[in-house]
């Protein structure tokens, strides 16, 4: 286990579930955030915030990877929103127009 | 009476007699009847080294008659043919070195017992006189071919480094090195460098079969056919067709030329090869080693022959070696031959031009021993290609940062990442650059790794950075085992994954070319090699 290695904590707060992830999100982070969604969909809330403040790394698989959970909340009727991204990645979701379908922190300005 | 005379080595004897009938011609007009020998006339006959006459000579007590003489001899029925009737061995140090022929008696009547005598004694005191003569013009002889031989290699030497280039051409960005060792022989290896009409420079590495002076005339023949050739062909392939149909009305029996003949492009690094039956020239990439594998019939050997070319770019960093096969075909004292693996391992290390052909020369000698002498002529020529240029495209003034390999292990595009970042870290891009140059690095090595190494630990990929004053140009090249990467896929379209229309993957390429600000996908056929070029301005100047 590494920074590198990538994790991901369900936590439930008031209103809403938060995953809170850490390391690199790449095509080895898939069943860590397969299973961490299917912990969020045993939640109450409609709310999902994902929390990208700790992963430095994020290529087109772990895209991927966000685009298949966004789907599986739309279907669920959860509305997502992430934060903690950083400027190059708020980019990247912006390019691939991830952003238009979640709500991104630091985007609204 | 007539004389007796040896020639060394094969066990001959002669009597001489003119004009000289042929034993079959004697046998059909005289039968066995002894023929008269006319006084002081001589007759030559050849006794084969097989004929049991010899043995019976060798160890004859003292002259023999050839009329008593019971053996099945061809030997005996020709001296009797030739009207000899008596043979005296001659025999120095136990060994037969000749025989005294003698016809029949002027008097007709039989040799005595006295004549027997003397001419066993004078056979006695003449066979170490005639042995000693015989050694004298042997050793005579034996001078004289050393001498012509001798001669003979200084001509050979003469014409040969008559032909080599006296001077190495100076290319920016190139290095280049080139060694010609004659074997003491003198075989027929040639090296040549010309400029050809179209710029480029067309590059020649030969061997003539054969040795000596003939083997340096027909080099020499090749050589400058070569040149008038290439002074208004440009094609390898062509310039060896043509050379080809050129020396083939005037090839020697049995004599033949391989050659091959590359065209570099200095700037870009394109090279083209024809080859007519010669080595395969090796390129040293990234650690990697490959030959340019093109084939046809070596020159002069049959008329209208093709010969096919192959293309291949050097990259920066990357030697050439085009060599002729007095390297591989060197023996060690055991005979065992130095061959292609030992020539792969030696090719191995990092070394470059003179150093590198000196790494060869020492690894070859190492192998022969000291004592060898080199059984053929032996000629190397490296080119080498310095960091800095990494294509066409790149302006000059290009400095390279770096090159590396890599396995070709899924997750390693993080590592080529990294490894650029540090890199170009001294070059104080903005970090928005820097982060978009990341991710560029990280997909186009990913789908390298994927679709070019199909995630094979064993199938690397390169990875070079260069900057010149405007851009970072980061080349990554992979061995293209899926082919080359599918970039007409699809465009990734978000509304349709979400739908589930699209499968949620496919945003590498589509990363790539929005955030670099041009990515260029070239493939080498010859080399089986793609490359993708992917330019970052250092300043923000336009956005991808």
């Amino acid at each position: 286990m590494d920074d590198r290695t990538f994790g991901a904590q369900v936590d439930s707060i008031p209103d809403e579930v938060r995953v809170r992830m850490h390391g690199d999100l790449d095509a080895r982070a898939d069943d860590t955030l397969q299973a961490a969604y299917r912990e969020v969909a045993t939640q109450g809330s409609h709310r999902l915030t994902l929390d990208f403040g700790e992963v430095g790394y994020i290529n087109s698989t772990g895209i991927a990877l966000v685009v298949r959970l966004l789907a599986d909340a739309r279907r669920d009727g959860r509305g997502v929103r992430a934060v903690g991204l950083t400027p190059h990645y708020r980019e990247i979701f912006r390019i691939t127009r991830l952003s238009d379908f979640m709500d991104i922190e630091g985007d609204a300005a | 009476m007539t004389e007796t005379t040896d020639t060394t080595g094969a066990f001959r004897r002669f009597l001489r007699r003119s004009p000289t009938p042929s034993p079959a011609a004697t046998a059909t007009t005289a039968a066995d009847v002894p023929a008269p020998i006319d006084q002081g006339a001589s007759i030559a006959v050849d006794i084969p080294d097989s004929d049991p006459l010899l043995a019976y000579l060798q160890s004859a007590p003292g002259p023999v008659d050839v009329a008593r003489l019971e053996l099945d001899s061809p030997a005996v029925k020709a001296l009797r043919e030739a009207g000899v009737a008596l043979v005296v061995p001659l025999v120095s140090q136990g060994e037969l070195i000749g025989t005294l022929n003698l016809g029949p008696r002027l008097s007709e009547q039989e040799y005595s017992t006295d004549d027997r005598r003397l001419l066993t004694t004078l056979a006695a005191q003449a066979a170490p006189a005639i042995r000693v003569a015989q050694l004298v013009r042997e050793q005579a002889a034996e001078a004289a071919e050393r001498e012509r031989l001798a001669n003979e290699l200084r001509v050979a030497t003469l014409i040969q480094q008559q032909f080599l280039p006296r001077e190495l051409p100076h290319l920016p960005e190139w290095q280049i090195a080139a060694f010609y060792g004659p074997a003491r022989a003198v075989g027929g290896d040639f090296y040549d460098f010309v400029e050809l009409s179209d710029g480029r420079i067309g590059i020649a590495v030969g061997d003539v079969t054969d040795k000596g002076v003939p083997a340096a005339l027909v080099m020499a023949r090749t050589h400058s056919i070569l040149r008038a050739e290439a002074s208004r062909l440009t094609s390898p392939g062509e310039i060896l067709a043509r050379a080809n149909d050129l020396l083939v009305p005037e090839m020697p029996a049995r004599m033949f030329v391989t050659c091959l003949f590359a065209v570099l492009d200095p700037p870009t690094g394109r090279i083209v090869i024809a080859n007519a039956g010669h080595n395969l020239p090796f390129v040293r990439s990234g650690g990697e080693l490959r030959e340019l594998r093109a084939t046809g019939m070596p020159l002069g050997l049959m008329p209208a022959m093709r010969y096919e070319e192959v293309e291949g770019t050097i990259d920066a960093g990357s030697n050439v070696l085009l060599y002729s096969d007095g390297l591989v075909e060197a023996h060690d004292k055991a005979r065992e031959m130095f061959g292609m693996d030992r020539l792969r391992d030696a090719l191995g290390g990092d070394e470059a031009g003179s150093e590198l052909l000196d790494r060869l020369l020492d690894t070859l000698r190492a192998f022969t021993g000291p004592e060898h002498e080199q059984e053929d002529d032996i000629t190397l020529v490296t080119l080498r290609r310095s960091h800095g240029v990494a294509e066409a495209a790149v302006t000059a003034g290009s400095t390279a940062l770096t090159s590396f390999s890599l396995p070709g292990t899924p997750g390693n595009e993080r590592e080529a990442m990294d490894r650029v970042a540090a890199a170009v870290a001294d070059l104080g891009l903005a970090p928005d650059r820097l982060e978009r140059l990341k991710t560029a690095v990280s997909e186009t090595a990913m789908n390298a790794i994927e679709y070019g190494s199909e995630g094979r630990d064993d199938v690397p990929i390169d990875v070079d950075v260069a900057v010149t004053a405007t851009d970072v140009v980061v080349r990554i090249t992979d061995r293209a085992l899926s082919g080359a990467i599918p970039t007409d896929a699809e465009v990734p379209d978000i509304e349709r994954k979400l739908a589930g229309e699209q499968k949620p993957r496919g945003w590498g390429l589509f990363l790539i070319d929005h955030i670099g600000d041009a990515m260029d996908v070239s493939t080498d056929e010859a080399a089986g090699t793609q490359t993708v070029t992917l330019r970052m301005a250092r300043e923000e100047t336009h956005h991808g």
